[in-house]
């Protein structure tokens, strides 16, 4: 009976995110949350489903009830958190919404099947971050002020990465973290948030070369002391996101090109001046000679990658233990192993479409700032998900970024939550605009 | 703000991430065998311990190694002991043959969960997938009791299909016993080299068998002499300073081509070699797979020959009856046995037909595939009348007895400058106008080859004819 419940939930839990995903490309093919709705009440059903069956394999294969206090509590507070969001930002975009819930499920089951502990952990500051992400979407709707402080947002940028690289103790090799009364904590998750609003606060309105100088010399502080932090990862993110704003913004395609090619020679500058950068690029390159060394990660991330099929071994029926970090940078290797890589594929479609739903709707706001925040905020998670996933598996090399939501990491998490929370923000601004000029239109003769 | 920007970048991520996706799809898929049986993934043991390592057959069904769960331990049996020793393999204290070739399946199983459930009721692991293999018993057998006391090597093909039917290296091992006998195994300064599969990995100098290469050179190069083709064999030749010698000093006469090669005369040899173009003849020994990985998934070594602008008389006397630095592997010869036999086609040799589950579905089957054309179907002809003049009136004389038809080249190759010992080989086919089978011998310091190379390949041609007859029967 346990046999036929575990393999077979296999190719079920597969089955239901395959669903998940297509009516995730469904839904952005409609235009207007109110089209949406019938889809999106399917998508909450197939959801919860994948949760359940999720479950059942874990207990079927542990036989470890203790399991079923995880299942209620996170069933309690992703379902909260949905009808909540409903109820409160009736014109928010649900898409986003349930896709943050879906990936903080799938990294709370594969997390607890690495360590219990620290699913716990990740759960409760999950829940935390969720209780105040409320409050954004209001507070950004609210404050208008908040579009013209771009001097603050620089120098609390500046200043907080630059008091990480004079204070922060090292951790791997890189310099990442604050450590207050012992919660760690990573300032360049947070300021991620930050550096979006202040791209986009000084990009919003007027493109002259000042305010593209400023951005672009604001932009290089943040790179440059990430980059000296050895956060190789972090500043990556904040050049590509730096970049694509601009181009967004000025829709010059001149800036978009010298800045890839300033990027390209800086990357050219990095790799000679730099020997860790060296070794990962090597490590990249033929993890097998190295497997010993710098190779390692890599190499057992491929192995888990290639030993779960299409269908996967089933949950705690891998060694996804074997690859180091697998919590942090490996997730989806541990995911591919035992989910199958039609799971892992599908769950990174997912990614992809909660990137182009805010894309959509950056798209279709009118507002400058908010326009600018919401492609500053898909650009930054879509990208980090790149990096993550492709140094994973030997497409780019491996630079140590965590799966947003999914990977276990308290500051990741919750700047996720906290960008989606933003997001919702535009939208209740993109809403409201649209509301005006159906009013203006009824006013005309 | 314009909406061009935002829809490019949509376009250029949504492109990225199809890119990757379908990589890490490919990839993963393409390499899961050699990822899995990297020494780095700890997922072997955690197979192991849910399946038990599936058997290895012959071509008939034969079971040539399977595990035995006895008193709360498995062990790997190997029924006919030494053997199948190098082509089997063993599968602990590293692995090897097709223990170490067809691991991944081995270690995995494909059973339906209808089985799995009646194997997980009785308490034992699932059955791991089998192996079904080209290798024929009785030829095996034969190659194996042939080859008696002396180093060497013994491999039969099907020239057609490339089918590994047998493979025999000498000295051996028992498999049954590796994990009591590892430490003697691998002590004894290194002298000890029965792991060693001379039939894929051992380098001998070719002798007399390269002069089927050298052939083939001179018929391309002259063809319109190859008739008139006369030399007189005072026992040994010389340029200059330069010479050789014919075996033990035997004086051949007057010879014509045909019977320079059915003879084996190296002095008319030595004279065809010193006229050969230096770089044709490099084109010709890269083409048919001189230093260069032979087309097998089994661990081989590459066969080495120089010729080049700055090869001398002397070097090319050398090379053209298969003596000074020359090295081949023992099946290198026997594909170009083959090539000769199918009409020049290199076909890929291989040892594991399928792979089957527990229940008999069939899970991975291998289908015969060529390497690329080692010479011109005419030149295959007349190098097959020249090698049928071996046996009919030359040094192969041994196999005209024989209830079939056979072809074939000796060798007596010297090995040391201090000694007149020689390596005793032969290569050579049968039936010699339809050739099914191919059998290339080597026997370390035996003597001539046509003395003790030719009979061992009729004992084992011998079996292959008895079971072809029964089979008709």
């Amino acid at each position: 009976m346990r046999l036929y419940v575990t393999e077979l939930s296999r190719y079920v839990i597969a089955g239901l995110m395959l669903v998940y995903t297509v009516l995730s490309f469904l839904i952005l093919k409609l235009s207007g949350e109110r089209k949406r709705s019938g889809l999106y009440a399917v998508q909450i059903v197939v959801l919860f489903a994948t949760q359940i069956a999720c479950y059942v394999q874990i207990i079927a294969k542990t036989g470890s009830i203790n399991y079923l206090f995880l299942f209620a509590f996170q069933i309690v507070i992703l379902f909260a958190t949905i009808t909540l969001f409903r109820m409160l930002y009736p014109d928010g975009n649900r898409l986003v919404i349930h896709h943050m819930c879906m990936l903080l499920m799938i990294g709370m089951v594969m997390v607890s099947r690495i360590s219990y502990d620290k699913a716990v952990r990740q759960f409760v500051i999950a829940a935390g971050s969720t209780v105040i992400a409320f409050a954004i979407p209001e507070i950004f709707y609210r404050l208008a002020f908040l579009k013209h402080l771009w001097p603050v947002y620089a120098l609390f940028g500046i200043g907080a990465l630059g008091a990480v690289l004079i204070l922060g103790r090292v951790v791997h090799g890189s310099k990442l973290n604050y450590t207050i009364g012992g919660l760690t904590f990573q300032p360049s998750e947070l300021i991620k948030i930050v550096f979006i609003l202040c791209i986009a606060s000084l990009l919003q309105e007027r493109q002259d070369l000042l305010r593209v100088a400023l951005a672009t010399v604001l932009a290089a502080a943040h790179v440059l002391i990430l980059v000296y932090s050895r956060d190789l990862g972090s500043a990556l993110i904040f050049f590509v996101t730096y970049l694509t704003m601009l181009f967004i913004a000025t829709a010059n395609v001149w800036y978009l090109f010298s800045g890839i090619g300033a990027g390209a020679l800086a990357s050219v500058v990095a790799y000679r001046l730099f020997p860790h950068i060296r070794t990962r690029v090597q490590a990249w390159r033929d993890p097998w000679s190295q497997i010993d060394g710098a190779g390692y990660q890599v190499a057992q991330s491929l192995f888990g990658i290639s030993s779960g099929g299409a269908f996967g071994l089933g949950l705690y029926g891998g060694a996804p233990g074997d690859i180091p970090y697998v919590e942090r940078d490996s997730i989806f290797s541990a995911i591919a192993e035992e989910l199958g890589l039609v799971f892992a594929v599908c769950m990174i479609l997912v990614c992809v479409s909660c990137f182009l739903m805010i894309l959509w709707e950056a798209e279709r706001v009118q507002d400058g700032f908010c326009r600018l925040v919401a492609a500053g905020i898909g650009v930054t998670y879509v990208f980090q998900v790149f990096l993550t996933v492709g140094g994973g598996t030997k497409f780019i090399p491996l630079t140590g970024v965590t799966l947003p939501l999914v990977s276990y990491g308290g500051t990741s998490v919750l700047v996720t939550i906290w960008m989606f929370a933003l997001f919702e923000g535009v939208c209740l601004v993109g809403t409201d605009e649209r509301y005006q000029q159906y009013l203006t239109r009824m006013e005309e003769p | 703000m314009k909406r061009a920007p935002i829809i490019a970048t949509a376009a250029f991520f949504s492109v990225l991430f199809v890119a990757m996706l379908v990589y890490i799809c490919y990839y993963a898929y393409t390499n899961r065998v050699a990822l899995t049986d990297n020494s780095y993934n700890g997922r072997q043991q955690l197979l192991l311990a849910q399946n038990s390592r599936g058997e290895i057959r012959a071509a008939d069904g034969t079971v040539l190694a399977y595990t035995s769960n006895g008193q709360d331990k498995e062990t790997r049996v190997y029924p006919f002991g030494r053997t199948f020793a190098h082509i089997v393999g063993y599968a602990s204290h590293g692995r090897m043959g097709v223990e170490s070739l067809s691991n991944y399946y081995l270690i995995h199983t494909s059973v339906d969960l209808h089985d799995k459930l009646e194997a997980e009721l009785e308490g034992e692991k699932y059955p791991g997938d089998s192996v079904v293999t080209t290798l024929d018993v009785s030829l095996q057998e034969a190659a194996y009791e042939a080859l008696s006391a002396y180093r060497g090597a013994v491999i039969a093909t099907d020239p057609r299909t490339g089918r590994i039917l047998a493979m025999v290296s000498k000295p051996d091992f028992d498999p049954n016993r590796i994990g009591e006998e590892w430490n003697e195994i691998i002590s004894a300064d290194g002298r000890n080299t029965c792991l060693l599969n001379r039939a894929t990995q051992g380098l001998y100098p070719p002798g007399s068998t390269f002069k089927i290469i050298t052939a083939l050179e001179y018929l391309r190069e002259h063809p319109e002499e190859v008739d008139s083709y006369h030399f007189n064999c005072t026992g040994h030749f010389s340029v200059g300073e330069d010479g050789i010698q014919c075996f033990h000093g035997q004086v051949h006469g007057q010879v014509d081509f045909a019977s320079s090669f059915a003879r084996s005369c190296n002095s008319s040899f030595a004279n065809i070699g010193i006229g050969l173009d230096h770089a044709s003849m490099a084109k010709t020994l890269q083409s048919l797979g001189f230093d260069r990985e032979l087309p097998i998934d089994l661990p081989s070594s590459k066969s080495h020959a120089v010729c080049n602008e700055l090869s001398t008389t002397a070097d090319m006397m050398q090379l053209s009856i298969g003596q000074g630095t020359t090295g081949m592997s023992p099946l290198h010869l026997n594909l170009i046995t083959c090539a000769i036999a199918n009409g020049g086609e290199l076909m890929r040799p291989y040892v594991v037909s399928s792979v089957v589950s527990e229940e008999g579905k069939e899970i991975v089957s291998y289908h015969p595939s060529g390497a690329g054309r080692l010479m011109r179907a005419e030149e295959a002809v007349a190098l097959r009348t020249l090698m049928e003049g071996v046996v009919q009136n030359g040094t192969g004389k041994v196999l005209k007895e024989a209830a079939y038809t056979a072809a074939g080249k000796t060798g007596s190759a010297e090995f040391s400058s201090l000694t007149t010992d020689s390596h005793a080989w032969f290569t050579g086919y049968a039936p010699a106008e339809d050739p099914q089978i191919c059998v290339t011998v080597i026997m370390e310091n035996a003597g001539s080859g046509g003395e003790y190379a030719v009979p061992v390949a009729k004992r084992v041609l011998d079996a292959w004819y008895n079971e072809s007859e029964a089979g008709e029967e």
